[in-house]
């Protein structure tokens, strides 16, 4: 059943409190829960942290709205915290990369399928192969530094295979541009999807910037700075969908739409009862923000928020596996390239095989890390008797 | 549905394949299909870490002898050239072992009065002995460092790597979610490796003539043997208890003396 946007209010503002030790709670577990509880905790976190990055940058361009922004904006942070926190300690750093790569997988398969608009269908597919392939490259990692098996963390739902080959998704900035969905006629679902893919994206980057440095290895070093200059090109190629023409307003509205039906998504779907009721709890928080900006957007834009805004929600993000989808489409578009804005059978540009060539000229992380790489249940040291130590 | 109390109760775990064995049969086939499914190869990896090892420099160094007059002095003397900064390294990697090890058994010693049960010989009283010694550990090494006339607050080298190495330690020792006796384990390994580390300092002292030194690192590595057989006996009594049959001998042997 949907929500009724026009009608649900969520909870108000001033009744929206937190309390450290509410912030900090016992972790899910990473062993007993199922996957798509790690799945729905980063995403939701990477949503947060854009509604948090986007307030930040309205803030600095809008004197008249830093007080309605500094207030939502705290919230936000405390909901980010409570979110981000119920991430284990026993989940290494490279496990919890599994995770944010999985999310990037079934999420953006789950987008990809139900985007309305097919050129935008076909950037998510496109970014969809490339992040598949950073699941296999980091899955070695995890065998081959920590021994251990990556399906520990994905139970099973995400192949762990080559997708479009890393080394060959460097391309120039200019590649990496996209066209712009256009506010007046874009469905609303587009909107949400871009901005919801865009958040992840950001996110991931974010935190393959903050831990790659924590790691000793050298190869773990290398992977993690080669994968988070992809993460980059994806954040230009998502951010470059949405329509730069938005008002301010129009694109906080958007954002606490989607933080309402990603929530929403999470709360249809979720197994763990401690998690679900956080997601209950923070949907209603998050209609109580939507309401908010609502008037305020109203009262500023003198026009009614129902012209941009569906009246109910579409249908909520599913979690589950989209393993048939993912491998179809890797049938069929893994050798794509993106020139210019478009993406097709095309050949690379001359600046982006220059760039890569560049870039790559000393060897490639994710070429070295996965060399005869093949995920076994287990590990691949539990598969090979024929396993060289060199 | 009861509540899950114990970690080796029987619950959702679903890390395995055969929690899904369709899925993770579609999962391996896939993986046969999607690559060339040859023999592993870590050359490349192998010889990335080794040219890397190859190039760079070490974590840091030691510091330039301390300038209080008159110790140097003795340390340099005493010591003469290189050996004393590999000596004074070691020094003040026991030194920070042992202040890390105070935070250890800080860290345990509410899982004490947090477990469910406790039978057998362990007691909040006997942990916070075993807490105490290590100070007094600590400071016997702070005191030797600063008689060889260097600086006991420095981090040396090894000091630094012995906090990587225990950082895991800790991890399990201060999570919430962490049984006693998981603890303990956590706790073996560091008393493991702190009374290996003491012998080795005891032989080094002796090396250089240094008897005064060796004499009070016995008396610490006294103590240290009585605290690894002692965390060795916590172990197997509660395990004892949770495998609900007799473990025929937790003897694992005495460590032997230097």
């Amino acid at each position: 059943m949907s929500l009724d946007l026009t009608k649900e209010r969520g909870v108000s503002l001033d009744r929206q409190k937190f309390t450290w030790k509410d912030l900090v709670r016992i972790p899910y577990s990473k062993l007993d829960d199922d996957a798509f509880t790690r799945v729905r905790v980063i995403f939701q976190n990477g949503i947060e942290e854009e509604a948090k990055r986007f307030s930040h940058s309205c803030a600095r361009m809008n004197k008249e709205l830093q007080p309605h922004l500094a207030k939502i904006r705290r919230i936000e942070e405390h909901q980010q915290t409570l979110v981000n926190w119920l991430n284990p300690a026993d989940q290494s750093p490279i496990e919890t990369t599994i995770g944010y790569e999985q999310v990037a997988i079934e999420v953006t398969a789950h987008l990809a399928q139900n985007e309305p608009d097919p050129y935008i269908a076909q950037v998510f597919r496109f970014g969809l192969l490339e992040d598949f392939d950073h699941m296999y490259r980091y899955s070695a990692l995890l065998d081959r530094l920590e021994g251990k098996d990556a399906n520990n963390i994905l139970q099973g739902y995400t192949d762990v295979i080559p997708g479009r080959p890393t080394a060959v998704e460097h391309r120039d900035p200019a590649d990496d541009l996209r066209e712009h969905y256009d506010k007046r006629t874009a469905h609303p679902l587009t909107k949400l999807n871009s901005l919801a893919l865009m958040s992840g994206e950001q996110q991931t980057h974010d935190y393959y910037m903050n831990i790659g440095p924590l790691f000793a290895d050298p190869v773990a070093r290398a992977l993690y700075a080669e994968i988070a200059s992809i993460e980059e090109q994806h954040v230009t190629q998502y951010e470059c969908i949405i329509d730069p023409t938005e008002t301010w307003l129009e694109k906080w509205l958007m954002h606490e739409a989607t933080e309402v039906w990603t929530y929403w998504s999470a709360l249809q779907s979720e197994s763990d009862r401690r998690v679900k009721e956080i997601w209950q709890r923070f949907l209603d928080y998050e209609l109580g923000h939507l309401h908010y900006v609502r008037e305020l957007f109203e009262r500023f834009e003198k026009r009614d928020a129902s012209e941009l805004l569906p009246a109910t929600l579409p249908d909520p993000i599913k979690y589950e596996s989209h393993r048939e989808f993912v491998r179809a489409t890797l049938a069929k578009e893994v050798d794509y390239r993106a020139n210019g804005t478009k993406i097709g059978e095309l050949s690379d540009t001359a600046a982006s095989i220059a760039y890569r060539e560049q870039l790559n000229s000393e060897g490639s992380p994710t070429e070295l890390v996965a060399s005869n790489y093949t995920w076994r249940p287990g590990t691949e040291l539990t598969g090979e008797s024929s396993y060289a130590i060199h | 549905m009861a509540k899950q109390k114990k970690p080796t109760d029987i619950g959702m775990n679903r890390t395995g394949v055969g929690t899904a064995p369709t899925r993770a049969a579609d999962a391996a086939e896939g993986a046969r299909e999607g690559t060339a499914n040859r023999a592993p190869d870590t050359t490349a990896i192998n010889d990335f870490r080794e040219l890397l090892s190859q190039e760079a420099p070490p974590v840091g160094s030691m510091p330039p002898p301390t300038s209080v007059k008159g110790a140097t002095k003795t340390a340099v003397e005493a010591l003469k050239g290189n050996k004393a900064t590999v000596f004074l390294d070691k020094l003040g990697e026991r030194l920070a072992f042992e202040r890390s090890g105070v935070r250890l058994y800080d860290a345990l010693l509410p899982k004490v009065t947090a477990a469910a049960t406790n039978k057998g010989t362990l007691t909040y009283e006997e942990l916070k002995r075993h807490r105490d010694e290590e100070l007094e550990h600590m400071l016997t090494v702070k005191e030797a460092i600063e008689q060889l006339g260097a600086d006991p607050t420095v981090m040396t080298p090894c000091a630094d790597l012995t906090g990587v190495q225990g950082m895991g330690l800790l991890q399990v020792m201060t999570d919430p979610r962490t049984t006693l006796t998981q603890c303990l384990d956590a706790l073996l390994t560091a008393e493991l490796t702190d009374n290996d580390g003491w012998k080795m300092l005891i032989a080094m002292s002796e090396a250089l003539g240094k008897n005064d030194l060796a004499e009070r690192f016995t008396r610490c590595l006294t103590e240290e043997d009585e605290h690894l057989a002692n965390v060795r006996r916590w172990i197997a009594e509660r395990l004892e208890v949770q495998l609900g049959a007799k473990i025929p001998s937790t003897d694992f042997g005495q460590p032997a003396q230097p």
